[in-house]
């Protein structure tokens, strides 16, 4: 990358960094975007308001409306300060995918989150230091998974809960993701990286923070399924994808992460490698988030050769004729779609899917959000919120046939688990149930 | 390979899952494709066949007006066969929660300004409160919630001569939201029946109500009691109050036509449909005179889906099935040929309610619905269109929208069905 500098701003932890990369800025300076045409497409309709999860319960929150063309209107003619309300946002992008003039809302949002935390926030301030402690869940996660036992034993402890939670604002409703005894990584340098060689099949796997450190079962999946099919699958070095970053207005974090994973993979593309994520968010913020927030060499060339694993599977494969050939022992599902999912035009393929394999019961859990919404639902003073979205989830889940949930967000199978207490499946784990 | 089905249905409105449902009772296997959440959303939820022709009504028959509509309505080639099949579709998928399936007959049913308007289906809860049934009415309207002013529309009507008397007064809600508060917050607080000062949020309002009632033998409400538990609510209210409760249907964003835009989509996933939404079709591939692939903008990338025919159901301007600028009204995915004035000055009539043309602009449709180039030949042989992409019905002033999208649809859907599955 050649307009790549030093860094200037400390990492969160930098001496935490295993892998054998420097973190670099890549950024000289921010570029500002021009969202006036947005803002002038917007025609009031409220479409967004009504789609918006924290609206809803959140009285305190005027929504996606004023968020975005509103406020944005408001700052050009008076200068006026960026509103602390942009904090209660979650990121979940419900807004995007309602409003029907194509404004574009979580732009919007994520610039002036991005703004309000560089002018207004006080670093030194509890919710500063916590946000960025969530925010940066890869480099927690890093440190956790050295000892994974010794962590999961010393999260799961009430003291060091109520510790979190009095002194960081960290609830201490939820109980912290186990660490895997070996992550994703870890198993693939075991096994001795790719099994398959193939010239015209490659992909380049983003397994993200949480199937590296929490649920590598996930990451293995995709490597089998994948395999099966004659792929050749790599595993680059890379960051996190910077979701719950922009989620928290950290821009400069989700920057730098952003600038490695671009570097990692976009050289990747060439070679006929394309990009495959496990987790809707991970795919979104590739996607979507990347082109629209940052300016970097191969960004855009990144976010069209991006796809979610299973829709990759079924542009490329015929994957629905596998599938029906294929059969697993009698299981039912109660299937949530993640915003982030919803938000590619996603929401429905799992669904779809298994409907056609022998075995399965699969039932759509409905369209409300789960409410954990990444970082959101692990604030102490969101937590109540956070449930109170999930509610109507809950309840769904509840009624259906499936005593197993299914989604392909990793933090909404927290949520999904918190509020019933099903166990969760990734759609790529049951698909290696039935190819593989 | 690209994502293949028998029928792909574009749009997410009335019009495309009609067409997928009609399509789907051929044994074909269909797919409906849309973009963003339809008009539904902000359309009232009544669902209107005719109610004028020409200035002409109201009809108390639907039915009666379509031989003086113009020759290029899309009800002379949908026909009352079409209307009727159009109808069918809609009253198996939405079962209990609508009425007016029982008669031939228009109902009146009273809008949030307080004029009424002619309309063949009405969401149950509705119903109490038809223009068209005696009975002395009490509006109720909150303060803070602006859309809905009870008094004026009850001036409103009894100005228009209705056989009953009509009284409205505002209330504070039991709870208070922030002053711009969604309908949606109003409606979760009723379902979920939330605790406040002096009771919870259903009895308290039941007592404010039953304070202001004065012999009145019904009580409409602007549509907003409840959403998922919306029965419970109204079931409790009329209990506590003695007398049947109602919604009126109110503007955008509007909870019944949200309700509608669910009971749509789960009658096509129990028929079996397929459904990708969030992503615009943008584009196609085309030989020999068919459409073979259409392409999907998904996120910046194009996703290639391949079907052996398509419905074209995108809506018209509002639905951005169609699209204009100073010189030209087009139709962005297949261009298809949209005839309008030359001179933009004709595109609109002085007077705001008057014959305007772009209302009526749309794809003109042979006598299969498949849209049609300046020659009169199909654009493709296996292109078909439905709802307000389709020109030659001005739904506004004939009180015909959802009709017309129903019927134009019904008979889409079923030839693209016929079609594919031979
Ligand atoms: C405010 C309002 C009030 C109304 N009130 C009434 C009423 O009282 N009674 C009545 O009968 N009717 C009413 N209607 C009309 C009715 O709801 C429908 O809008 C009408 O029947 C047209 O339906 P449609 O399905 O053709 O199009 P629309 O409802 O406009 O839907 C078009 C759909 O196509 C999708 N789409 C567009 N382009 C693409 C693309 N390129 N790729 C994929 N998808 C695409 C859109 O996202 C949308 O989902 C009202 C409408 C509005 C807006
Ligand atoms: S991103 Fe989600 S929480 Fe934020 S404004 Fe939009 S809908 Fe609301
Ligand atoms: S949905 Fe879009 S057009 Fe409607 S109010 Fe929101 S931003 Fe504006």
């Amino acid at each position: 990358m050649s307009d790549a500098e030093s860094p200037t701003n400390p990492t969160l932890a930098p001496d935490a960094q295993t892998d054998d990369f420097e973190a670099v800025e890549v950024f000289p300076e921010s570029t500002d975007m021009d969202l006036r045409p947005g803002a002038d497409h917007c025609y009031k309709c409220t479409a967004c308001d009504v789609s918006c999860p924290v609206a809803e319960v959140d009285d305190e929150f005027p929504g996606p409306k004023f968020q975005g063309p509103e406020q944005w209107r408001l700052k050009r003619k008076d200068d006026a300060a960026v509103d602390d309300s942009i904090m209660s946002c979650s990121n979940c992008m419900r807004c995007d995918d309602a409003c029907p003039s194509g404004v574009p809302l979580s732009q919007m949002h994520n610039t002036a989150r991005g703004e309000y935390v560089d002018e207004e926030m006080d670093k030194l301030s509890r919710e500063y230091i916590r946000n960025r402690i969530l925010a940066n869940y890869g480099t927690l996660a890093q440190l956790g998974s050295m000892f994974p036992r010794l962590t999961n034993t010393m999260m799961g402890n009430s003291v060091v809960q109520k510790i979190n939670e009095k002194v960081l604002g960290i609830t201490a409703e939820r109980d912290f993701p186990e660490f895997a005894t070996q992550t994703f990584r870890e198993w693939w340098n075991e096994r001795g990286g790719p099994q398959v060689r193939s010239e015209d099949k490659r992909v380049a796997y983003f397994h993200g923070c949480y199937s590296n450190y929490n649920t590598p079962e996930v990451g293995k999946a995709m490597v089998r399924v994948f395999e099966s099919f004659g792929y050749e699958v790599v595993v680059p070095k890379q960051r996190c994808s910077g979701t719950p970053m922009f989620a928290n207005g950290m821009l400069d974090d989700a920057k730098r992460a952003a600038g490695i994973n671009v570097e990692n993979f976009s050289g990747l593309i060439p070679e006929g490698y394309d990009i495959i994520a496990s987790c809707t968010s991970c795919s979104m913020s590739l996607r979507q988030e990347y082109p629209e927030l940052f300016d970097i060499d191969g960004i855009n060339d990144l976010s069209e050769h991006t796809y979610e694993a299973l829709e990759y599977l079924r542009i490329h494969e015929d994957l629905e004729g596998e599938i029906r050939e294929a059969s697993v022992s009698d299981q039912s599902f109660a299937y949530h779609a993640p915003c982030h999912g919803r938000n590619q035009g996603l929401d429905r393929q799992a669904v779809e899917l298994f409907r056609e394999l022998d075995g399965v019961d699969i039932e759509d859990v409905g369209d409300s959000c789960s409410g954990i919404s990444g970082t959101y639902g692990w604030k102490e003073e969101k937590y109540d919120k956070s449930m109170q979205i999930g509610a109507d989830m809950f309840d769904h889940m509840e009624h259906a046939e499936g005593n197993v949930g299914m989604t392909e967000c990793p933090t909404c199978s927290m949520q999904m688990e918190h509020g019933t207490g099903y166990d969760i499946k990734h759609p790529l784990q049951l698909l290696e149930e039935a190819l593989v | 390979m690209a994502i293949t089905d028998d029928v792909l249905v574009i749009g997410g409105g009335i019009a495309a899952c009609t067409a997928a449902l009609s399509a789907a009772e051929t044994g074909a296997r269909v797919r409906l494709l849309a973009h963003k959440k339809s008009t539904l959303r902000q359309a009232s939820g009544l669902v209107d066949v005719l109610g004028y022709v020409d200035g002409d009504g109201p009809f108390s028959d639907p039915y009666a007006g379509l031989d003086s509509l113009p020759e290029d309505h899309p009800y002379h080639i949908a026909g009352e066969d079409g209307i009727r099949e159009g109808l069918r579709i809609f009253d198996e998928a939405v079962g209990d929660a609508y009425q007016g399936g029982h008669t031939d007959a228009n109902a009146l049913v009273m809008t949030h300004g307080g004029t009424m308007k002619p309309t063949a289906r009405y969401p149950e809860s509705v119903a109490p409160g038809l223009t068209s049934s005696s009975g002395d009415m009490l509006l109720v309207g909150f303060e803070g919630l602006t859309d809905f002013d009870a008094p004026v529309a009850a001036d409103h009507l009894t100005a228009a001569g209705v056989p009953f008397d009509v009284r409205g007064v505002t209330v504070g809600f039991p709870k208070s939201f922030r002053s711009d508060a969604k309908v949606t917050r109003f409606a979760k607080a009723l379902d979920r029946d939330e605790s406040v000062a002096g009771g919870t949020v259903r009895s308290v309002l039941a007592d404010a109500v039953a304070a202001e009632l004065d012999g009145e033998t019904r009580v409409g409400f602007p549509a907003m009691l409840g959403d998922d538990h919306d029965e419970d609510v109204r079931d409790e209210l009329a209990d506590r109050l003695g007398v049947p409760v109602f919604e009126v249907p109110t503007g955008p964003p509007s909870l019944l036509g949200l309700k509608l835009e669910d009971m749509l989509f789960d009658a096509l996933d129990e028929a079996g449909v397929r459904i990708s939404s969030g992503n615009p079709a943008v584009d196609f591939e085309a030989a020999d005179g068919r459409i073979e692939t259409v392409l999907v903008d998904q996120k910046s990338r194009m996703t290639p889906y391949e079907a052996d025919q398509i419905v074209l159901a995108t809506g018209g301007l509002v639905g951005k099935g169609l699209d204009s600028d100073r010189e030209h009204v087009t139709e962005p995915v297949f261009d298809c040929y949209v005839p309008h004035p030359e001179d933009r000055y004709e595109w609109s009539d002085p007077e705001a309610f008057g014959n305007h043309a772009f209302a009526r602009f749309g794809v003109v449709p042979d006598d299969e619905l498949r849209p049609t180039a300046e020659d009169g030949e199909p654009h493709f042989e296996n292109l078909r269109a439905a709802g307000g992409v389709v020109g030659g019905a001005d739904v506004a002033r004939e009180k015909s929208a959802s009709g017309v999208s129903l019927a134009t649809g019904a008979v889409a859907g079923r030839l693209a069905g016929e079609e594919a599955s031979q």
